[in-house]
């Protein structure tokens, strides 16, 4: 048994009354992969964090290659060989590739010298390891997965041997993730040792050796990734046995409840952020729609809901006919009987300062929810948003909490909650599970199924393929502002879909 | 207008802009770090003070100018403390000081010369001289660069010098070091430098203990340079004009230098036109023309020169534990 690359022993971390990490224990073997996998707020973060010296551990050792090290912060870890790629990278839009390398270890006082030694060298890792990034590129005008190398070859070029991934697929398509881990493994084949945090179980599963459970702020299990099965490791998660699939109710499609007819948009700079756009919803239906965010997805809800005006094209919602001349406001579109669940809930689903009643009733406040339309009523407020919390699971399910203080599963659970009680009969769905643990995704599934079931006409927006995949009844693809094409659900695989998610066209594609 | 008239409109336009593009530099140097620096105009003022009082107890300009820089220096390391260390709200503490350079300078002045808040008259050994250049009368009668030498180039005081070149040397500061590198950096994504392992504290200090440097020129440069002592409220907002200047130049040293003398050349222009009879309108009275400049600084700042991209961490506080 040689050395591990990295041995965690006891660490404790508190932030104020909540352990986010307690007495956990992690050996990670030298030139291997190691999952950490986890919920949200299982605490894997803050362990890396740890790790890496953004945070400091209230108790607890930390081995590197044996020897015993303290971190107190980036600069040590540093030294210490230890790189990390965060979940939001840490570059500067406006620098080149070059500059966002250097910063940190620019080699001299001035630039000038520092710039030709730095372009050397990181040409020769660029080449070493196969991540080929042009060193004046600007950052902020690169893919998302360009800067993700751009990222990894900061930290080797810092010297890192122990490199931490927090997250790093979650902006990724699925082709950019599938060449994102043959970087790994290029790495690995180069001494590298890897630790990959993350809660999606298909990357443990493709490309990890060793794989380390947390839940709730401890550690787990560990496993041997040839050892053990995506059951287990889900399992091992939230502590309970959990369905990856739906419980489907399959409703006869109704009559066509919201149809839209060559929705064409341009932004503020000219550019057609959708181009000729139309589809057509029908009652107790899931049309799913895929594709990688920012190719049109968000601008047609926002279109759909009312948010931003029509430009070119129509919607028609039974005898209203929305179009530039025509236009309508969310309000209008509500009293049609849409309701509309944002794919951000931080920035439009909720106003976090603010209690969970006063949330409760967003969008409807001029409704009875909240008294007669002038004068709030608090009591009828809390007491209708605690019966709502109830049957909508939200924890704690206190009317007075503010919007901020629950976890992002209870906070989905409460925007959900507050748009399907007045039965809307059109639901536009935006990213339902984004950031929700395990427990809170079979919930919101299983609520979107009733929704169904009951003759709503639902538009399902997410990144995650997955989800689509076990929801929708139809799926339709976007690429570049454009639908790519439709598959029935008994046709869709995805492989298929990610080919069209990529811009490959239907035809072409089968 | 002759060439010769032209050369002393614009002689006297880089007069009038000097300290705004010292206190232009400063703000520009402070801001690019992240820290929004709407004290310069208490800042200006009080090392203007500061100079005048420190000049006339000594009888030296130079112990004037170390006086404005440290009191310069100070007022920004208070409001480092307050906005880096306490991570406070930035306009709040450069308000702060603006009040605090406007109150105090007053008192001190009251309390140590008994002169209604002024200082007395400063003697000339007690000022920074005008420089003449070489070949400034030598030259005066070859056509053009005569002139142009002898009253735009030459004849300024020292402060007049060093805000000329504090614009290439903030430019190759900030572009041309590791340092610059850092400071822009920590503007733009300050936990981008921490986790690269530098102290997003420590530069943000060294930056505004630039900009206080700075500004401690331009305050010298009020009271014992351009003027002969400190007269109450002698900054008149030549703090915010820098501060739009800045903006206007969106950032960046050498249009932030042209806004400033832009600014300079309106007022400048003003003040020839004072008493002179135009076509159409007659003469103008006193009190439109001094405001000019300022309606000026407002309409050119009304938007219609491109939007100002600021660094994208400008005003927010860096706080490590989210």
């Amino acid at each position: 048994m040689t050395t591990p690359a990295v041995r965690l022993t006891g660490i404790t971390k508190r932030f104020g009354p909540v352990i986010a990490n307690d007495t956990v224990d992690l050996e990670v073997a030298s030139g291997t992969i190691h999952g950490i996998v986890g919920e949200n707020g299982a605490g894997k973060s803050t362990l890396v964090s740890i790790l890496y010296g953004f945070y400091s551990a209230d108790s607890g050792m930390m081995e590197v290659d044996g020897a015993p090290v303290t971190i107190a912060d980036s600069a040590q870890a540093i030294a210490h060989g230890i790189g990390m790629v965060h979940q939001h990278f840490m570059l500067i839009p406006d620098f080149t590739v070059l500059e966002n390398v250097m910063l940190g270890a620019e080699g001299g006082a001035l630039l000038r010298d520092g710039k030709a030694a730095t372009r050397a060298e990181l040409l020769r890792l660029e080449r070493d390891y196969a991540l080929d990034v042009d060193p004046d590129a600007v950052v902020g005008d690169l893919p998302v997965g360009m800067q993700q190398r751009v990222e990894i070859l900061k930290a080797l070029r810092r010297g890192a041997r122990i490199l931490i991934l927090d997250e790093p697929t979650g902006v990724l398509t699925p082709a950019e993730t599938d060449r994102f881990f043959d970087i790994l493994r290029g790495l690995r084949a180069q001494g590298v040792t890897v630790l990959l945090i993350t809660h999606k179980l298909r990357e443990i599963m493709d490309v990890t050796d060793n794989v380390s459970v947390m839940r709730r702020g401890k550690m787990v299990a560990h496993r041997r990734t040839a050892e053990t099965t995506r059951e287990e490791i889900a399992e091992l998660m939230v502590g309970r046995t959990v369905s990856f699939e739906v419980d489907r109710i399959d409703a006869v499609p109704g009559p066509v409840a919201m149809s839209a007819h060559g929705l064409t948009w341009h932004d503020a700079g000219g550019v057609a952020r959708l181009s000729d756009v139309s589809l057509d919803l029908r009652n107790g239906e899931i049309l799913g729609l895929a594709g990688v965010s920012g190719n049109g997805q968000s601008e047609l809800l926002d279109i759909l809901a009312g948010i931003v005006p029509v430009q070119a094209g129509r919607i028609v919602i039974g005898s209203r006919e929305v179009a530039a001349q025509s236009p309508a406001d969310p309000a209008q579109m509500r009293r049609l009987g849409l309701a509309h669940v944002p794919e951000d809930r931080h920035q439009r689903g909720l106003i976090l300062p603010f209690d969970a009643a006063e949330n409760s009733v967003l969008g409807y406040h001029d409704g009875p929810r909240t008294g007669d339309g002038r004068l709030l009523d608090p009591k009828a407020m809390h007491a209708h948003c605690a019966a709502l919390m109830a049957r909508f699971d939200v924890r704690p399910g206190d009317p007075r909490q503010r919007a901020a203080g629950f976890s992002g599963g209870n906070q989905q659970k409460l925007v959900m909650a507050r748009e399907i009680e007045p039965e809307p009969r059109i639901m536009l769905i935006g990213q339902p599970t984004r950031g929700v643990d395990i427990g809170g995704i079979a919930f919101i599934h299983a609520e979107i199924m009733a929704r169904k079931a009951a003759g709503c006409a639902i538009l399902l927006v997410s990144v995650e393929l997955d989800e689509i995949l076990a929801l929708s009844d139809r799926i339709m693809v976007m690429n570049a502002g454009r639908v790519v094409g439709e598959v029935p659900r008994a046709k869709a695989d995805t492989r298929r879909i990610g080919m069209m998610m990529a811009g490959v066209a239907e035809d072409s594609a089968a | 207008m002759t060439w010769l008239d032209l050369m002393l409109i614009l002689d006297s336009t880089l007069r009038v802009a000097t300290p705004l593009i010292l206190c232009a530099m400063a703000g520009l140097v402070s801001e690019r770090a992240g820290v929004i620096d709407i004290g310069l105009e208490g800042k200006l003022l009080a090392s203007a003070f500061a100079a005048a009082a420190a000049a006339a107890l000594t009888g030296s300009a130079w112990v004037g100018l170390l006086a404005a820089l440290g009191i310069s220096v100070f007022l920004s390391l208070v409001h480092g403390f307050a906005c880096i260390t306490h991570k406070g709200e930035q306009i709040i503490s450069g308000i702060a000081i603006n009040i605090l350079a406007s109150g105090l300078t007053v008192v001190a002045g009251v309390a140590l010369f008994r002169q209604g808040g002024q200082t007395p008259s400063l003697p000339r050994e007690a000022r920074f001289p005008s420089i003449k250049l070489p070949g400034s009368e030598s030259l005066a009668d070859v056509p053009w660069f005569g002139p142009f030498w002898r009253e735009l180039v030459s004849g300024h005081t020292l402060p007049v010098y060093l805000a000329v070149l504090a614009v290439p040397f903030v430019w190759w500061l900030l572009w041309r070091t590791r340092f610059g590198l850092r400071l822009r950096a920590v503007g733009e994504m300050p936990v981008a430098v921490d986790s690269a392992g530098i102290s997003v504290t420590w530069l943000r200090y060294r930056a505004v203990i630039i900009a206080g440097l700075l500004c401690g020129i331009a305050g010298a440069f009020l009271s014992i340079a351009h003027g002969a002592g400190f007269v109450r409220e002698m900054s008149a907002g030549k703090g915010y004009i820098a501060l739009a200047a800045m903006i206007f130049g969106k950032w960046r040293p050498w249009s932030v230098f042209f806004a400033c003398l832009l600014f300079g050349f309106l007022e400048a222009g003003a003040a020839r036109i004072q008493g002179v009879a135009l076509p159409l309108v007659g003469e103008v009275p006193i009190e439109v023309v001094l405001v000019l400049p300022y309606v000026a600084t407002v309409i050119l700042l009304a938007g219609f020169f491109g939007k100002a991209m600021p660094p994208r961490a400008l005003g927010v506080p860096y706080r490590k534990e989210r």
